[in-house]
């Protein structure tokens, strides 16, 4: 059944009700990920962590919670008062409405409806998502603009450089599942992997994905827009109260909604895992969503793992790798997968297909080793010394790198 | 989704209540673009604006132009914040002074000629055409149909548009871009400067605002251990600014210690 007829057939309570629904779990799942994550962090430093809240500590995010909310709220003078309240707001409400298209479980009956837990279908629902996503830069923008203060700035300048230059190599990324796929729809896109994950056939694209995703989020290693040693707070310097909530609030939900993509465009979304396909009729399909949220929290634990083992990148390599790897690297896989794709509609031959895959790798491994043995040159060259100055006149430069030193 | 509802025949209220929502605060926002005095405000009304006719789009049928519109926009319009922050400067606001001789008159010839030209082009395209409607625009899936149209019948236009503004960006980089010719200071090179210098006072580095002070803001020297203020503690940048608080308030009282 074409599941884009099925979300059709909803009455408008229905979707409301699914609306209200999924607010409600990324809230929840925004309040147990950040015991969670405290959890696993102070377990990987050998640590005990938050433990007074609650049994073992898990009431402590709602206790905190609370805390933010009764806490005074102030508007620093030289804010842009109206800017300064919609920026948290703008920031909130562009990662909710992402989920709008993310399918968490499959067929299933809600309140005698047979429907899926997703508000809508649309044949674009990727592209959806991602401009979903550069409008919430918006939010982190404004916030670092309107504080009226140097730090937010920097931090806001910082952020929207950095999550304009992954969505870049994000948008890239998933140019070869639409490809494979055939299409933008979420539903379209699981249904297209129910031989092989896309995070198996794809594996480039997967790997470029699972690292933008967390260029995206601000997360360690990349969180420089709020390098606290750099920036105090970066773009949420200024901000107290609710409206810090929100941005805070934001952040995670933004962590679980690049997971729940990543794991709808790689990990085959709500289906089981090779081989327990059986289970996805348990409970008359809700136990879908088990699996969802199993995958889900997969992503969020690499999250935290890399936040509690690698240190922050230095801005100029971060935008460097951005730019100068992960960008030309998945231009290279989409020109590969293209042809592979091309051949493979065309009905080539499987000798064909092979052989032009040993080809791509052949040439992929002569640049690599060109570019390292010029690597090696100019290194030789550089311990050489200085460049001497050409025999015929030229204007005086300062060619020796002492005069930058001693001028 | 909505071309389905559309279809399924709960159409013309809907889109009417729509229209007359978005469209007054689509022309509103577009008048405050043009009045607002501080630049920021002024992008971030253009960016909405271009939000609204997104809606528009999606609502009539053309969901991958209302989406690819707002993917589009808000990150030009986010680069023209950019430029704003760092060209003009944060708090910028309009100056109604005419700096190039002549540039009034000639942007408002450029502007009604662009707009007479959209007239007859867009007059062109819908008098006495007969429209076919989004049905059969979209028979073949709206995605794919734009894609056939834009590779196949456009695919010139398409080259040439993509040519001129690869030219542009590359015109733009030739534009801004200066040749080093020293050799960066890196941190290392600054590193190597401080214990050059004559005296190793600052080889450590300068003394971070508001340590031993009473406060803790940056504004406030911090106090060297014997008491006396140390003004280098305090930012180049605030000082030139001049809010630099007067270091004789925050400076301790040395008592005199008898010795026993």
């Amino acid at each position: 059944m074409n599941t884009l007829e099925l979300l059709g057939k909803d009455p408008g309570w229905l979707t409301a009700v699914k609306g209200l629904i999924v607010f409600v779990i990324c809230v929840l799942a925004t309040l147990v990920s950040i015991v969670m994550e405290r959890k696993i962090v102070s377990w990987m430093q050998m640590r005990i962590g938050p433990n007074r809240t609650g049994p073992g500590g898990s009431l402590q995010s709602l206790a905190d919670g609370v805390k933010l909310a009764l806490k005074e709220d102030i508007i620093p003078a030289a804010a842009d008062r109206i800017v300064f309240v919609i920026a948290p707001v703008i920031s909130v409400t562009a990662c909710f409405m992402s989920f709008a298209v993310i399918p968490m479980t499959g067929v299933v009956n809600l309140f005698g409806y047979k429907t899926l837990l997703q508000l809508t279908d649309i044949p674009v629902g990727v592209l959806y998502i991602l401009a979903v996503a550069s409008f919430g830069v918006y939010g982190i923008v404004l916030a670092g603009w309107s504080s009226g203060s140097t730090y937010p700035l920097l931090g806001g300048l910082r952020s929207s450089a950095q999550v304009i230059s992954y969505e870049v190599a994000m948008g890239l990324s998933l140019v070869a599942v639409f490809i494979y796929s055939g299409s933008m729809s979420t539903n379209a896109i699981i249904a297209a992997q129910h031989n092989w994950w896309f995070g198996v056939t794809l594996f480039p694209s997967f790997v470029i994905y699972a690292i933008s995703m967390v260029g995206e989020t601000n997360r360690a290693p990349f969180d420089l827009a709020e390098a606290e040693g750099e920036l105090v707070g970066g773009f949420h310097t200024e901000y107290s109260s609710l409206k810090f909530a929100l941005f805070f609030l934001a952040e995670y939900v933004n962590i679980i909604g690049v997971s729940a993509l990543a794991s709808t465009l790689f990990l085959g979304g709500y289906h089981a895992l090779p081989g327990l396909g059986f289970t996805e009729n348990w409970l008359g399909g809700w136990f879908t969503l088990i699996w969802f949220l199993a995958k889900v929290s997969f992503f969020f634990y690499i999250f935290v793992w890399l936040r509690g083992t690698l240190p922050r990148m230095r801005y100029d390599q971060f935008m460097k790798f951005g730019w100068k790897v992960l960008i030309p690297v998945s231009l290279v896989w989409i020109m590969i997968v293209s042809t592979l794709r091309l051949m493979s509609n065309n009905g080539a031959s499987r000798v064909v297909v092979s052989s032009f895959a040993v080809g791509v790798v052949l040439v992929i491994l002569t640049v690599m080793q060109f570019m390292e043995s010029s690597k090696k040159k100019r290194e030789i060259e550089d311990q050489l010394g200085d460049v001497l100055a050409p025999s015929f006149p030229v204007p005086e430069l300062p060619t020796k790198k002492t005069d930058a030193l001693n001028g | 989704m909505i071309s389905l509802a559309l279809q399924m025949g709960a159409t013309k209220t809907p889109e009417a209540v729509l229209f007359w929502i978005m469209a007054p605060i689509a022309v509103i926002a577009a008048l405050g673009m043009l009045f607002a005095k501080k630049a920021v405000h002024s992008a971030l009304l253009l960016a909405w604006v271009m939000i609204t006719l997104a809606f528009f789009y999606i609502a009539e049928g053309a969901l991958f132009l209302g989406i690819v519109q707002v993917v589009v926009y808000t990150g030009a319009v986010m680069m023209l914040f950019l430029f704003i922050l760092m060209l003009v400067g944060v708090d910028s606001s309009d100056s109604l002074v005419e700096t190039i001789k002549g540039q009034r008159s000639t942007s408002i010839v450029a502007a009604v000629g662009l707009g007479g030209l959209l007239i007859s082009l867009v007059g062109r395209a819908t008098v006495g055409a007969k429209s076919l409607g989004v049905e059969t625009a979209n028979a073949k899936g709206n995605v794919q149909a734009l894609a056939e149209e834009l590779f196949t019948k456009y695919v010139w236009a398409f080259e040439v548009v993509s040519a001129l503004l690869i030219t542009a960006a590359l015109g733009a980089m030739v534009l801004a871009h200066s040749q080093n010719i020293k050799s960066r200071t890196a941190q290392r090179d600054q590193s190597i400067a401080r214990f050059r210098k004559d005296s190793l006072a600052e080889a450590a580095g300068l003394p971070a605002p508001g340590v031993f002070a009473r406060h803790n803001a940056v504004d406030v020297p911090a106090l060297l251990p014997d008491g006396t203020p140390a003004p280098s503690s305090i930012s180049g940048t605030l000082k030139a600014r001049g809010d630099m608080l007067e270091s004789a308030l925050f400076e301790l009282e040395v008592k005199e210690v008898e010795e026993d």
